[in-house]
């Protein structure tokens, strides 16, 4: 229980930090960046989506310090995001919940993806040492986890956009298709997510293989594995209960933790993808210089990491038992 | 998440060789000569590794390249003098760009930049890590637990939408800010994995001696406690080095920082903006990448290598047996 307490402690602790950047960078940089922004919007925008502005980057205010945090602080609670200053008068909000569904159908399932994939082929991997599966992957993946996953999009491009069986290499779907649940449709959105999850998946899988890989090597000498080899247990039950089972907690907390990083890790490849969400809408902003969608991005992505963290806490506390005395 | 089996599994079985309670430690200049044969010992294990020496080549391939470009590549990289978009000959390598440079020019070049920013900012996120890591450990109570909430903090705060959001602020920025940037939300990872190495050390008969002898706590930390982290402070280093390689790769890939420098982050940029691939510049784009690739691969190599050498269970198997008969 204590254990619990001190966990959230850190959580809204986090999430307080997170929101103190937010507000403290465009005030601590030289020559306030959002000042020059705002004289540039005056009498475009209405004075109305205006103020929120002025009060997020305390421009045009007589009130202390303090008192700009507090209201801020205050607009964000309330889900006050702001006015998109580059796709104007789109609300922040709206950009985001337009861009949500994108990131977490690509990346999400990307995600998982690699995580099952990878998480058998370590097992397997692990099982057989010294099989050809063994000596080639880990080194292999070693090298294309250390392989920008844009420039993986861009091969990918060249390769089966540019030359051969020229797949959609930007955009969710065809402009003159009417989204609908039927089956052209869905043929069309899984062409143009097959690229990016591809890239995505080349370069995320090698972790996933070689957590894996590792950790059932050191289960696999443990001698409780010796114990089931010499009771004569199928080598099948023996590789899934006995190692797999022990040897997959760190990555069961590694997978909640990449779902948390869905939001904010792909940032790249939407971008090289033109794909429209949570991170090409993040480099958007920042070529813009459309702070409130930079700022709103930025609190939603730490957010979900930060959720991230208490869902692998409690994963962990649910699947392995010594980690709940030991708190 | 290897790194993090790295960090795991390798500081124990390697330190007790040099921080054996037996051995009795010395003064300023045994230290130095212990980080030494720590280091030499580490040397001679990635000689015989076949990852490390993969890595280590590759590393001196970027390497080379970043210290004598001018004898390798000729051709000025940033002059605008030649034909626009030539394809590959002998006189263009790799061909030019739309603007008329020559591009195996700016790839030879590129690579020191590249190196440069991936280096010194893995030693100062490293040195930082130490100096939070080894602090927080060794001072404890109220110290220890400030540190932690600062290093906590940043580990969970996504760093490449930190470092877009801190880029931002501050447009037309140099290398330098960069390297700044990289390390403040770098260091966190090897401070946690540092902090908990040098708690386990802590504990040592060695430093109660160092203790007792009345000695001054930054020396007991500089001379006593950091050498004996050697392994696990090189680890740390290649692993945030990986990560240095393709943030900033990433970062000048969308136009952060001067785009004017030559370094396969801001080539990468120009062919990106001009869009190589589709005029069929091909190897504009995909030079700098392959650059890329090669240094986050050899750092990578490297810091798998030493995940081996601490954790002999991942070494592996060489065969011994005779292939059976068909």
């Amino acid at each position: 229980m204590r254990y619990a307490l001190r966990r959230l402690a850190f959580f809204l602790g986090t999430l307080w930090a997170c929101l103190t950047l937010n507000f403290l960078l465009p005030r601590l940089m030289p020559g306030n960046p959002a000042l020059a922004l705002i004289a540039k919007f005056h009498g475009r925008i209405s004075a109305q989506a205006l103020k929120p502005l002025e009060i997020a980057f305390g421009v045009n205010t007589h009130e202390s310090l303090i008192h700009q945090y507090f209201s801020y602080l205050g607009n964000m609670a309330t889900g006050h995001l702001g006015t998109s200053l580059s796709q104007l008068p789109t609300p922040v909000s709206q950009i985001i919940s337009n861009a949500l569904p994108w990131t977490l159908g690509l990346v999400g399932v990307t995600t998982i993806l690699a995580f099952l994939l990878g998480t058998g082929i370590g097992i397997v991997g692990a099982w057989r040492r010294g099989s050809w599966l063994d000596n080639i992957l880990p080194p292999v993946f070693v090298i294309t986890s250390a392989i920008p996953f844009f420039w993986i999009g861009m091969l990918l491009i060249v390769a089966f956009s540019l030359h051969g069986p020229h797949l959609p290499s930007s955009g969710t779907f065809d402009n003159t298709m009417i989204p609908a649940f039927n089956w052209p449709f869905i043929v069309n959105l899984v062409q143009h997510a097959l690229l990016p999850a591809t890239a995505i998946l080349i370069t995320s899988i090698g972790l996933w293989i070689l957590t894996m890989r590792n950790n059932m090597v050191t289960v696999l000498s443990e001698d409780y594995v010796k114990m089931a080899r010499a009771k004569g247990l199928p080598g099948r039950r023996i590789m899934f209960d006995y190692a797999a089972r022990n040897a997959i907690l760190p990555n069961l907390s590694g997978l909640a933790m990449s779902l948390g990083f869905v939001l904010g890790g792909s940032v790249l490849v939407e971008y090289v993808f033109n794909y429209p969400g949570m991170g090409f809408w993040l480099v958007q902003a920042v070529e813009g210089e459309d702070y409130p969608l930079m700022q709103a991005l930025f609190l939603l992505i730490t957010l979900a990491v930060l959720l991230a963290v208490l869902l692998a806490d409690v994963l962990n506390a649910l699947f392995d038992p010594r980690t709940r005395t030991a708190g | 998440m290897a790194s993090t089996e790295l960090s795991a599994g390798l500081g124990t079985p390697i330190t007790p060789s040099t921080g054996q309670p037996g051995i009795q430690p010395g003064r300023a200049r045994d230290a130095a000569a212990r980080t030494g044969v720590a280091l030499g010992r580490l040397f001679a294990a990635l000689r015989s590794n076949r990852k490390a020496s993969a890595g280590a080549i590759l590393l001196a391939f970027v390497v080379i390249l970043a210290a004598v470009p001018g004898l390798i590549a000729h051709d000025p990289p940033r002059a605008e003098i030649y034909g626009r978009s030539l394809g590959p000959s002998s006189a263009h390598l790799f061909g030019t760009t739309v603007y008329g440079q020559d591009i195996f020019s700016q790839f030879i070049w590129g690579a020191r930049e590249t190196l440069i920013i991936a280096v010194v900012s893995g030693v100062l996120s490293t040195t930082l890590s130490v100096i939070m890591g080894v602090a927080a450990a060794y001072l404890g109570g109220v110290a220890d637990s400030g540190l932690n909430l600062v290093t906590d903090t940043l580990l969970v705060i996504p760093s490449f939408p930190l470092l877009l959001i801190i880029a931002a602020y501050l447009p037309n920025s140099g290398v330098a800010v960069l390297i700044a940037i990289l390390v403040i939300t770098g260091y966190s990872y090897g401070a946690r994995q540092l902090r908990a190495q040098a708690l386990s050390l802590r504990r040592r008969d060695y430093l109660e001696a160092a203790r007792v002898r009345g000695e001054r706590t930054a020396y007991i930390i500089a001379v006593e406690i950091i050498p004996n982290m050697t392994p696990l402070i090189v680890a740390s280093f290649l692993g945030i080095a990986v990560y240095n390689v393709l943030f900033s790769a990433g970062l000048q890939f969308i136009g952060f920082g001067n785009p004017n420098s030559v370094s396969w982050g801001t080539m990468l940029y120009w062919a990106q903006n001009n869009e190589a691939l589709a005029i069929g510049q091909y190897l504009w784009a995909l030079m700098p990448g392959l650059g890329i690739a090669i240094l986050g691969a050899a750092f990578a190599l490297l810091n798998y290598a030493f995940d081996e050498i601490g954790n002999p269970a991942l070494r592996p198997v060489r065969r011994l047996r005779v292939k059976r008969a068909r």
